[in-house]
């Protein structure tokens, strides 16, 4: 337990040296900040408190913004340790490749956290403001905010598996932001055109909800979605998709980091220093 | 019991055979040099010794346990060539680092860069740091708790004069205190006269093991005169020498090392034709060279 401690204590003040921790709080309280400002103009018909309808948009915002942090975070993990030649020596200590993994994972989560509470937070207090009824909001809140860290941490586990794959920083920077078009974007894409082409509704029915599942970006939304009864306030996929009971979208976005974790290990093991 | 006890080791790549039965025992206290070229396979022998790499057959233990376990990690120290951190860090900061990850207390890292000469380094960032101190903070950090063998590839490249002596002092105590030292090296001269055996290893054999000594008689190199002769006696030196070879004036010849004083009184008897006459004997360089091309290298 102390060498995990000890990992992510020296993977953190890296991370805070390379300007990481800035970027990320940056990146996440800006757009949050934009969305909060966009969103303001067009509410009070819908029904819903002010604060649930941010949350709504903090949801779609989160899908992209959440994995992208995280992979930019992660691709570096491996492949950088290889490239810079510190592997070998650091694999000689008395402490496994799973405790280095979750090491670097632990200071990485702390990272998103601080970046999902300082974005959300910037967001739920201009919401707050402006509403007092916001107040019913603040349970969907906590729920993006948790979940949001939990779907960091699978696509941080899937940069780390992409940096062991990789081994160099330039190829794992490539795999990463390959992983995120084809994860969030073009899977998505891919699954409305087989709605489209679907004639029977045979896909619709009994492939579509199941493939959404398997997604970790679309189970997120689906389980934030859903659980906060927001969906009238979003469009997409996810609103075609509310016949899927939460239990199943909690059980995919809970079982994903722990899966991302084992894929990584095992590539991990295969690196040779 | 030895630290390091390695039979028949080999390893290979494809067609290419790294390591080919390599047999050696390390024991307590004893310091031992690997010589040979780049791409002999000291650092493959080192990274197998280390459990970072398999080998194919063979069998080897390391402080009693097999390599790369925990048991054997705990008791080695590893001092890579090139020592690599992260630039990020200070020194002060990867020491502490990798004591917590030895289970020791983060509180001795200053002491340990105090005994390597960076103290006054410790707080500035490691990418500031220059190749030597890069180095002692390899170095330093495989002082840390009583590692019963320690490995360092080619642990001098990149320390001036000065900072190689401190640095064989330093393995002298470590030594003294029981641990193995294992190093490598391209040179004999590098390892200078502080080991206590030379294992020469060529195209992954090892073709030579002994004290410098040992090394030195089984060569059994030639000696070389080279002799100036005095302004117009050249032609006549030559003439009594016929087997010498002559460059610029000047001659020069070898002999086993039985003969050379009866090759000295001939060349004695010349007198004063004869201006000044230097006897070399094989140098370190000669001896490594002599066993590593015996292996067809």
């Amino acid at each position: 337990m102390n060498r995990i401690l000890a990992t992510s204590q020296t993977e953190f003040r890296i991370a805070l040296r390379n300007r990481w921790v800035a970027i990320s709080i940056a990146m996440m309280g800006l757009f949050s900040l934009v969305l909060s400002a966009a969103g303001s103009s067009a509410t009070g018909t819908i029904g819903a408190d002010r604060l649930s309808v941010v949350v709504a948009s903090l949801t779609s915002l989160a899908v992209y913004l959440v994995p992208l942090v995280a992979l930019l975070m992660s691709f570096d993990a491996i492949a950088g340790e290889v490239e810079r030649g510190t592997l070998p020596l650091l694999l000689t200590y008395p402490v496994s490749r799973p405790q280095i993994l979750i090491g670097k994972l632990l200071a990485h989560l702390a990272i998103l956290t601080l970046a999902v509470a300082v974005g959300y937070g910037i967001a739920a207090l201009a919401a707050l403001a402006l509403d007092r009824g916001a107040v019913a909001g603040l349970p969907a809140l906590w729920r993006l905010m948790w979940s949001s860290v939990v779907l960091g941490a699978t696509f941080l586990g899937v940069g780390y598996a992409a940096s062991a794959v990789a081994r160099r920083p330039s190829g794992a920077a490539g795999l990463a932001i390959g992983l995120w078009l084809g994860v969030i974007v073009l899977y998505d894409l891919g699954l409305l055109a087989a709605i489209v082409a679907d004639k029977g509704g045979v896909f619709a029915a009994k492939v579509f909800p199941l493939a959404l599942l398997a997604n970790p970006a679309d189970a997120f939304r689906l389980y934030n979605l859903a659980a906060s009864q927001a969906t009238s306030a979003a469009a997409g996929v996810a609103g075609a998709a509310s016949t899927i009971p939460v239990w199943a979208s909690l059980s995919s976005i809970l079982a994903w980091p722990v899966l991302a974790l084992v894929l990584a290990t095992a590539s991990f093991r295969k690196v040779t220093p | 019991m030895p630290t390091l006890t390695l039979q028949r080791l080999t390893k290979t790549y494809g067609s290419l055979r790294a390591l080919s039965e390599v047999s050696l025992t390390v024991a307590p206290g004893e310091r031992v040099a690997l010589l040979g070229h780049n791409g002999a396979g000291k650092s493959t022998l080192m990274k197998i010794i280390l459990g970072l790499i398999p080998y194919d057959t063979g069998s080897l233990q390391v402080t009693g346990a097999a390599p790369g376990s925990a048991e054997a990690r705990r008791n080695v120290a590893y001092l890579p060539e090139n020592a690599a951190f992260h630039p990020a860090l200070t020194g002060l900061e990867q020491m502490r680092h990798y004591l917590a990850l030895r289970g020791e207390s983060a509180a001795l890292a200053m002491g340990l860069l105090d005994r390597v000469g960076l103290g006054p380094a410790a707080r500035r960032r490691i990418g500031t740091y220059s190749k030597g101190m890069r180095q002692r903070v390899g170095l330093a950090q495989t002082l840390i708790g009583k590692p019963r063998l320690l490995v360092l590839d080619e642990p001098t490249s990149g320390l001036d004069p000065v900072s190689r002596r401190d640095f064989y002092e330093l393995l002298d105590g470590l030594a003294a205190d029981g641990a193995s030292i294992l190093l490598s090296s391209h040179a004999l001269t590098e390892v200078e006269a502080r080991t206590d055996r030379i294992l020469i290893l060529s195209g992954g054999v090892l073709v030579a093991e002994g004290a410098l000594a040992d090394l030195r008689r089984t060569a059994a190199l030639p000696v070389a005169f080279h002799i100036t002769p005095r302004a117009g006696a050249a032609a006549s030196v030559a003439a009594a020498l016929p087997e010498a070879r002559v460059h610029t004036g000047n001659l020069t010849l070898t002999c086993a090392q039985e003969d050379k004083l009866r090759l000295l009184s001939r060349i004695m008897a010349l007198g004063d034709q004869i201006a000044d006459v230097d006897m070399v004997p094989p140098s370190l360089e000669d001896i490594y060279s002599h066993f590593s091309k015996r292996a067809g290298q």
